[in-house]
């Protein structure tokens, strides 16, 4: 029987990777979230804790997924504190996915955003010129710079690390070489996932240079399937219309870049 | 002729039948101007309180295998103060406001605030059965509700609506106590309490372990409710729980309703659901030669 996505399913932790001080990715078995679309996301309980969405990381390994968390909140916290062996709950895939062009691309990512840009780059074509930008703020913060190299080993390519205090790569913001980028190439898509205000600052850099352009947002989530509304942007509903949005249809959303809602839904600036 | 949508809940004229029931992605105005371009009737708001509430931690909902959601969102709302203010500029959406709170002062202090908005009717919430102190706890004491009727009433000249469910008080007690202090239409019913364990880690998965059982499987409940409360009270009726298709719809008008709200179908077919209902409304109307809404109101009730 095919299974109802929005059923709880139980899996055991069977690796947890460290990938920076306070960023670790946890691996599962599970066909179908082995399976989903870049920018789709599941959510995941932890029980007696509590459940958050997360897109979900590719597991070089078959029939495997994987989460790749931050730990900042209580949930994420405990999320990132979960040991080998420990269950977790997932249901989804929930959300769209990016509309992914062929050519010059650029995907922009920082922090935990590289997750689905990280998906996104096992379904490129060979042929594909693919430039990922990272951004961090420190050297300690810089992960999948690896394992962006590896997936992109068959294609013309570069990986470009940026980290705000010069500790490691370029020096300087994210968008400063975003800025540098869509200036001096002509990208056929540009794909960001990250924080607000750098994905943002990429929407409107490759806008204005008419590239197609889409970014995966976050927001607060409860139930993940359209009904509780604690993901909306104005309109849209994070949750139902995205994670993936067109940069023309981000600009043109007031609050995209200015404002995300707290738990009781009151909007509050970034 | 094409026949009309149009309905009245008493006082309250609407241009179709089918609103979003309270609780559901009712905390930005521009989600309710999509709802309404979407084919709703009417939007009720979240419960609102006199000061912002977070809810509870997640997870709060959960898919029940066959059909049908238990939540238990803990009445997360940005508070009528705020609430009022971001719904100030709205001109086009008929807004239902809905109220949740444990005194007669609480909703007082809540109808000050909208004294520069435009509300449709308020909605008070006494049926929500996860959050304690407020809810069906106060619609289980039918003395208060009372009293909060009566508030209500005297502080505003927007008509009133009180939302029902079944708690450990009779439901028709609670109608009988709102009728009788002034109210001006029912919404019946609310979620009904419930919970789901997973048996892998053998606990609850709500955090608050109880939550509120809605959709298809409570459809039959909230259907046999309206149809008591129409064969036992001339009063307007607004159908809620469980409805997910115009069929459906149309079993809430023949057992009684005036209109109807909807919200776990969201969940499942999106803010289509709006006009498929509508739509589909409209082709029975014309194939049973109906012009009207009120030409089909507790049409079931006469055999």
């Amino acid at each position: 029987m095919q299974r109802n996505h929005n059923h709880t399913k139980i899996c055991i932790v069977e690796k947890v990777i460290d990938e920076t001080p306070t960023v670790r990715t946890l691996i599962f078995s599970d066909d179908v979230m082995s399976a989903v679309l870049p920018g789709q996301f599941a959510m995941v309980w932890i029980p007696g804790i509590n459940e958050l969405p997360m897109s979900v990381m590719i597991s070089q390994e078959s029939g495997k997924a994987a989460f790749t968390v931050r730990r900042h909140g209580s949930a994420s916290t405990g999320l990132f504190n979960v040991q080998v062996g420990q269950q977790i709950g997932v249901r989804g895939p929930y959300g769209n996915s990016f509309d992914l062009k062929q050519g010059k691309l650029l995907l922009v990512g920082g922090g935990t955003g590289l997750v689905p840009m990280m998906r996104l780059l096992t379904f490129v074509k060979p042929s594909d010129d693919v430039t990922v930008l990272i951004g961090a703020k420190s050297k300690n913060e810089v992960f999948f710079e690896d394992l962006a190299n590896t997936l992109l080993k068959n294609n013309p390519h570069r990986v470009i690390v940026t980290t705000d205090d010069g500790t490691y790569g370029e020096k300087g913001f994210v968008t400063s070489m975003v800025e540098k980028l869509v200036n001096e190439n002509r990208f056929d898509g540009v794909y960001a996932c990250g924080p607000e205000i750098m994905m943002y600052k990429t929407v409107q850099l490759a806008h204005s240079k008419g590239l197609f352009v889409q970014a995966s947002l976050e927001r607060m989530m409860k139930c993940g399937v359209g009904i509780c509304g604690s993901c909306c942007v104005g309109e849209d509903l994070v949750c139902k219309d995205g994670t993936v949005f067109d940069g023309d249809h981000l600009l043109s959303n007031k609050e995209f870049g200015h404002f995300h809602r707290n738990k009781a839904g009151i909007l509050e600036n970034y | 002729m094409e026949p009309s949508l149009v309905t009245s809940i008493g006082k309250i004229q609407l241009e179709r039948p089918v609103m979003l029931a309270s609780g559901i992605l009712g905390i930005s105005l521009d989600v309710f101007n999509r709802l309404y371009r979407s084919g709703a009737g009417a939007v009720v708001s979240k419960s609102l309180s006199t000061e912002p509430w977070d809810g509870y931690p997640n997870p709060t909902i959960f898919s029940v295998n066959g059909g049908g959601w238990i939540n238990a969102i803990g009445l997360s709302n940005p508070g009528a103060p705020n609430f009022a203010k971001m719904i100030e500029s709205n001109k086009d959406v008929p807004i239902i406001v809905s109220l949740v709170g444990s005194i007669p002062e609480d909703f007082e202090m809540m109808v000050k605030q909208f004294k520069n908005c435009k509300v449709t009717a308020y909605e008070l919430n006494l049926s929500c059965p996860h959050v304690a102190k407020v809810g069906l706890e106060v619609g289980d004491d039918p003395e208060l509700v009372k009293k909060i009727v009566s508030t209500m009433k005297n502080s505003t000249n927007v008509p009133v609506i009180a939302k029902v469910g079944l708690g450990t008080t009779h439901y028709l007690n609670t109608v009988n106590a709102a009728i009788d202090s002034g109210i001006d239409a029912i919404t019946a019913i609310n979620t009904i309490r419930a919970m789901a364990i997973d048996v892998e880690t053998q606990r609850p998965i709500l955090s608050n372990k109880f939550g509120g059982l809605s959709g298809t499987p409570i459809k039959p409940i909230a259907l046999r409710c309206v149809y008591e409360i129409s064969s036992k009270y001339n009063i307007p009726i607004i159908g809620c729980g469980g409805i997910s298709t115009w069929e459906d719809a149309v079993e809430f008008i023949l057992a009684g309703s005036s209109a109807i709200q909807l919200g776990s179908a969201i969940g499942d077919n999106w803010m289509h659901v709006f006009n498929d209902i509508n739509q589909g409304i409209l082709q029975y109307m014309k194939r049973k030669g109906y012009s009207k809404i009120n030409e089909m109101i507790g049409l079931a009730k006469k055999s």
